[in-house]
């Protein structure tokens, strides 16, 4: 069971190049949902009709792969254990509600983990696409051509006026979610966030936490992701997406130069001092080590820390939740023994670096 | 105060919602909004976007006029899945495919408030779409037709209805 190789490294491959703007854009996510025709959606599917979906659509990719994107591999979820799912979520690469609720479940992945094709999830076709940094219509175009052929293969639930048919009514239309995971740790400091996110509310934009609807904003980072899919094109909303990032980049920029000009000691005491906790405590929650990393990312981004670098901090990002530590250490924990690993885990990363 | 769906736990999630002013209380114990699939795994209580959508499209309680649409709604369902207008507001989410077409006329109003739109703009699958595309001109041909049977222009509404012919026997192909 444990030799799924998708959950072995913390940071998948296609992470480790930064791509633009990568001091601030962590990555770009894109997600096409589709159904099929004639079947009922995931939701109301016996365990026959979600069988035939999986059966409809997992053949498509063996027989046309995409150029340029390695070598596909189907995981049902139901062969899974719970700690591997964990780990699948934690990595991004499926979604909560894939892990914990679907019936025939599957995902399909590529070997550096930047495609991810979930099956049986809400609808029945969940196609993801990750870069990193701040590449939308990058990843607009990969999600696109795989969309071609799964279309070429498969018959999609499509209406001429309402577009894709989406079990949610958040999604129809284009069935498009794109989203861009930021770390605006100056914007938290100076107290702008707030401003910046009701701002970013009002033009058909919406912030959540980085796992998703529901979750908290936790270590500064944030998603940010379209709230429209109906009466848009896909180029107007990534547009519009890329437009409203942009600029929220800037204002992170400024307000972390002016941080930096404004008062040096305070900021770069805060970075060294959550560097000297990281290196050196013995139980380290969650929510700590969170925004204690966020303070290591920002002092490499403003140079008053040399080390670690930005795929190191990435890595102890995904390697400190809490389904990746139990990978790692062994199996059960409490949180306390959680915390302690965690701990540990950081003294080790970050006390070789000094 | 007791939960509003089981009757019976005391309620310990609220949840306000104002629309135009209107304002609309729900009340419900942990455990219901668990079984309904509406707290959010890692936080300790919440909505999902579903409930927060039920709210939406439960128009009980709403003025007079919405009532009655509300009523009328409430009757519909999907002959093809069987899931009803309340179940589906109930839920958020839709059963089938074609209950977009059962549900129809209530889904305007419902499309306009989360998206501000009621239409499809962007993407086409290309073998359904080509159809589509036909469809979507020869449309505009026949309101050009009639505008300019409207304004007497004899001359170009053959013109369009040769048009018109042209095309439903290529889409016909």
């Amino acid at each position: 069971m444990s030799s799924l190789r998708f959950t072995e490294q913390a940071l998948s491959t296609w992470m480790r190049c930064g791509g633009s703007h990568s001091e601030i854009v962590i990555s770009s996510r894109m997600r096409i949902a589709r159904n099929l025709e004639h079947l009922p959606f995931p939701l109301l599917a016996s365990a026959e009709q979600a069988e035939e979906a999986l059966s409809q659509l997992a053949p498509v990719f063996e027989s046309s792969p995409a150029p340029g994107l390695g070598t596909f591999e189907l995981v049902k979820l139901d062969e899974l254990d719970e700690l591997d799912k964990k780990v699948l979520v934690e990595k991004h690469l499926i979604s909560p509600n894939l892990a914990n609720d679907s019936r025939g479940g599957a995902v399909i992945l590529n070997e550096d983990e930047s495609v991810s094709i979930m099956i049986n999830e809400e609808d029945h076709l969940r196609i993801q696409c990750l870069f990193p940094g701040l590449q939308v219509k990058e990843a607009w175009e990969r999600a696109s051509a795989i969309d071609d052929i799964f279309e070429d293969a498969v018959n999609y639930a499509f209406d001429d006026r309402r577009g894709y048919l989406t079990s949610c009514p958040t999604n129809v239309g284009t069935g498009l979610r794109a989203s861009v995971m930021v770390h605006l740790p100056a914007l938290v400091m100076t107290q702008q966030i707030n401003r910046i996110l009701t701002a970013v509310n009002q033009v058909g934009l919406t912030v959540r936490g980085i796992y998703g609807e529901g979750s908290e904003a936790v270590g500064n980072i944030f998603q940010i992701s379209n709230q429209i899919t109906l009466g848009q094109t896909e180029s107007e909303i990534i547009e519009n997406l890329h437009g409203v990032v942009t600029q929220i980049i800037e204002h992170e920029r400024n307000a972390r130069e002016r941080l930096l000009a404004e008062s040096p000691l305070r900021i770069t005491d805060r970075i060294k001092r959550s560097y000297g906790i990281l290196s050196f405590a013995a139980v380290m929650e969650l929510k700590e080590s969170a925004q204690r990393l966020s303070d290591l990312r920002l002092g490499v981004d403003l140079g008053i820390l040399e080390n670690p670098s930005i795929s190191v901090l990435n890595e102890l990002n995904v390697k400190t939740q809490p389904g990746f530590l139990q990978k790692m250490f062994g199996d059960e924990m409490t949180s306390t023994e959680r915390d302690m690993y965690r701990a540990k885990l950081l003294r080790e990363t970050l006390g070789s670096q000094h | 105060m007791q939960c509003q769906e089981c009757g019976v736990r005391p309620a310990t999630l609220h949840f306000t919602k104002i629309v135009n002013g209107e304002k609309t209380e729900f009340h419900i114990c942990e455990s219901c909004a668990r079984e309904k699939g509406e707290l959010i795994p890692g936080t300790a209580g919440g909505f999902s976007i579903h409930s927060l959508l039920s709210g939406l499209l439960d128009l009980e309680g709403a003025g007079k006029g919405k009532a009655a649409a509300a009523t009328n709604a409430q009757g519909l369902h999907c002959e093809k899945c069987g899931m009803t207008y309340s179940q589906f507001s109930k839920l958020g989410r839709f059963g089938c495919s074609s209950c977009y077409k059962y549900f129809d006329n209530a889904l305007d109003p419902l499309f306009r408030r989360v998206h501000g739109s009621t239409s499809h703009v962007g993407k086409l699958p290309k073998r359904a779409g080509a159809q589509i595309v036909f469809k979507r001109q020869i449309d505009e041909l026949k309101q050009e037709l009639q505008q300019s049977i409207v304004e007497e222009e004899f001359e170009t509404a053959a013109q369009l209805r040769d048009q018109i012919r042209k095309l439903e026997k290529e889409m016909a192909q």
